[in-house]
């Protein structure tokens, strides 16, 4: 089956905040018939390979299927605690959309329904 | 059925100071809830407490109680807030002031207590209870003389309590925002509180209310879709005894409503999706149902909860020194090594003077970069669109208010503006003095003559 390369931008939508000492993304299919690739792509290992730069500690991933979702608690992320980090983005708001950059593989009959390829 | 409208006013201290008024004037509401206190602002507001006894709640709450208190007796409109902080009998007192200045009487007002522990800390370690880091498992013992702030999460029950007091108004301390969405459900519906799946149903209505319009479109990852986030209305939930429940926003608000921008919510800040702990129930998110009921509107049902937990949160803050940032702008060519220069050049700057930052104690980003998501792969970004920018705005008035309202319009957009907002950790921008060369020609004397000095004792 043909496959093709899209941004996780293309077929999930997303949030981020903090959560202790690191933050969390919640990641959300757009369709149901994106949500297999969440649950196939977005595992674990590639999403602490793809945070690699800042996320120090272990990725942890909770299905949320009810919500066509996946939540993933990214641990030592923020360089400290909320008011102990000189970073930016203290609060990891920009990790949601950080993940939305993350590269995945869509079947090609899929690609009618993918509704923004920003 | 019967059926309550909740609101929510202000997800935080510094959101948009318009967004409860026009929450109450926009349409049908009996409850509003107001969220103040993040997890440091208790620590802000002992500062503030130290240097004036008269403080230490949030100010901001009672500008708007004065601007709308007849409104809301009027039309019987109820707050509940935790904008008490650490003092609530002043922040009463000043409601009262206020109320006194509309010639209104009969206003009710209840004062929730005992969430601040920081007097009983002693006396609560010399009992064995450690306060130990539910992070790093350390014990609070070593930094108890450090300790600024000291107060548990407390849940819907007092609230209620206030409530069928006659409260118009609750002040609480510490409170979970979840308990004031579920407060008036159990105070209306006359609840048990041991049905957990009803307090699952109101707890996860307060979990999506407490952001504000971070329901309604702000913060929606596709914020390309949000009409008129400029004005976007926030959020309204439709409450029924059954524990179902509608989420919506007043008609000719912007922002938007949809299965896709309540289930963000749902997912912000979540842990353990099956275990969402307060004070009232452990709810379970995997359980909810969320389905489109026409423009703007999301119904929520099918909400499972278990047995509420022995134990409360306690969110002590202790002082860890200083920290401080500031900002440069630097262009090309070599714009990046230059700004990594200019870095370079400060740390060695400081050594020098005998200042020392350790690794752990300082920060390098050059944003623009990537400082944000270090490492993050967006070289599929076109030059247009770089992965970071920053906005810098600015403004000039004779008026120290109006540069001090612009102040204030900056730290909403987080959860009222598009995703991926941050850096908003300085503070509200304060209006700096601009002094202006002017030069001009006066006559001596109309100087001279009007020089009176006095020297007065008390």
């Amino acid at each position: 089956m043909a496959a093709k390369k899209v941004r996780l931008a293309a077929i999930a939508h997303a949030r981020s905040g903090d959560k202790g000492d690191g933050s969390n993304v919640g990641l959300i299919a757009d369709r149901a018939e994106f949500y297999p690739i969440l649950l196939e792509e977005v595992t674990e290992e590639r999403v602490k390979e793809h945070f690699r730069g800042f996320v120090h500690g272990r990725v942890e991933r909770f299905e949320v299927a009810n919500l066509k979702a996946l939540n993933f608690l990214l641990h030592d992320s923020l360089g400290g605690g909320g008011t102990e980090s000189l970073k930016i983005d203290a609060q990891g708001k920009t990790h949601g959309q950080g993940l939305l950059q993350m590269e995945v593989q869509i079947p090609e009959e899929l690609l009618g329904l993918v509704r923004d390829r920003r | 059925m019967k059926t309550i409208r909740i609101g929510n006013g202000q997800g935080f201290w510094g959101d948009n100071v318009d967004a409860p008024i026009r929450l109450l004037r926009g349409g049908d509401i009996d409850y509003i809830g107001m969220d103040y206190l993040a997890e440091v602002t208790l620590s802000i507001m002992m500062r503030q407490k130290l240097k004036d006894p008269a403080k230490g709640y949030a100010t901001d709450f009672v500008d708007f109680i004065r601007t709308v208190l007849p409104e809301l007796r009027e039309r019987g409109v109820r707050v509940l807030s935790n904008a008490g902080g650490l003092n609530p009998h002043a922040c009463r007192e000043q409601i009262f002031e206020a109320a006194r200045e509309h010639g209104i009487s009969g206003l009710r007002v209840g004062v929730v207590e005992g969430d601040d522990l920081l007097h009983r800390l002693p006396e609560l370690i010399d009992s064995g209870h450690e306060l130990r880091n539910m992070e790093t498992d350390e014990p609070l013992t070593p930094r108890v003389d450090k300790v600024s702030s000291a107060n548990a999460y407390l849940g819907a029950s007092p609230v209620v309590e206030a409530l069928e007091q006659g409260a118009h108004i609750v002040l609480c301390g510490r409170v979970t925002d979840t308990a004031l969405a579920l407060a008036p459900m159990i105070y209306e519906f006359g609840w048990d509180r041991a049905r957990w799946d009803l307090m699952a149903a109101g707890t996860i209505a307060g979990h999506i209310l407490e952001c504000g319009p971070q329901c309604t479109g702000g913060n929606f990852t596709r914020f390309w879709e949000v009409p008129d986030l400029w004005n976007v209305g926030y959020p309204v939930v439709e409450a029924r005894e059954d524990g179902t429940f509608t989420v919506t926003k007043h008609a000719g608000t912007g922002g938007l409503v949809t299965v896709d921008t309540v289930a963000e919510q749902l997912l912000y800040e979540m842990g353990k999706p099956d275990e969402y702990i307060t004070p009232d129930v452990v709810a379970d998110f995997s359980s909810i149902q969320l389905t489109d009921a026409g423009q703007d509107r999301v119904d929520v049902a099918g909400i499972r909860g278990g047995e509420n937990t022995p134990f409360l949160k306690v969110s002590a803050s202790y002082l860890a020194g200083f920290k401080a940032s500031g900002t440069l702008t630097i262009t090309g060519p070599r714009a990046v090594e230059k700004a990594e220069l200019c870095a370079d050049i400060v740390w060695k700057r400081l050594e020098r003077a005998g200042v020392v930052f350790g690794e752990e104690h300082r920060e390098t980003e050059v944003i623009g970069t990537g400082a944000c998501l270090p490492g993050v792969e967006t070289s599929s970004c076109p030059v247009d669109d770089p992965a970071e920018v920053v906005l810098r705005l600015s403004v000039r008035d004779p008026e120290y208010r109006n540069v001090e309202r612009f102040g204030k319009e900056l730290a909403p957009l987080v959860t009222s503006g598009p995703p991926g907002v941050t850096g908003f950790a300085g503070g509200r921008p304060k209006p700096q003095r601009v002094v202006a060369y002017w030069p001009a020609l006066i006559a001596r004397e109309q100087v001279e003559d009007h020089v009176h000095v006095t020297v007065e004792e008390v």
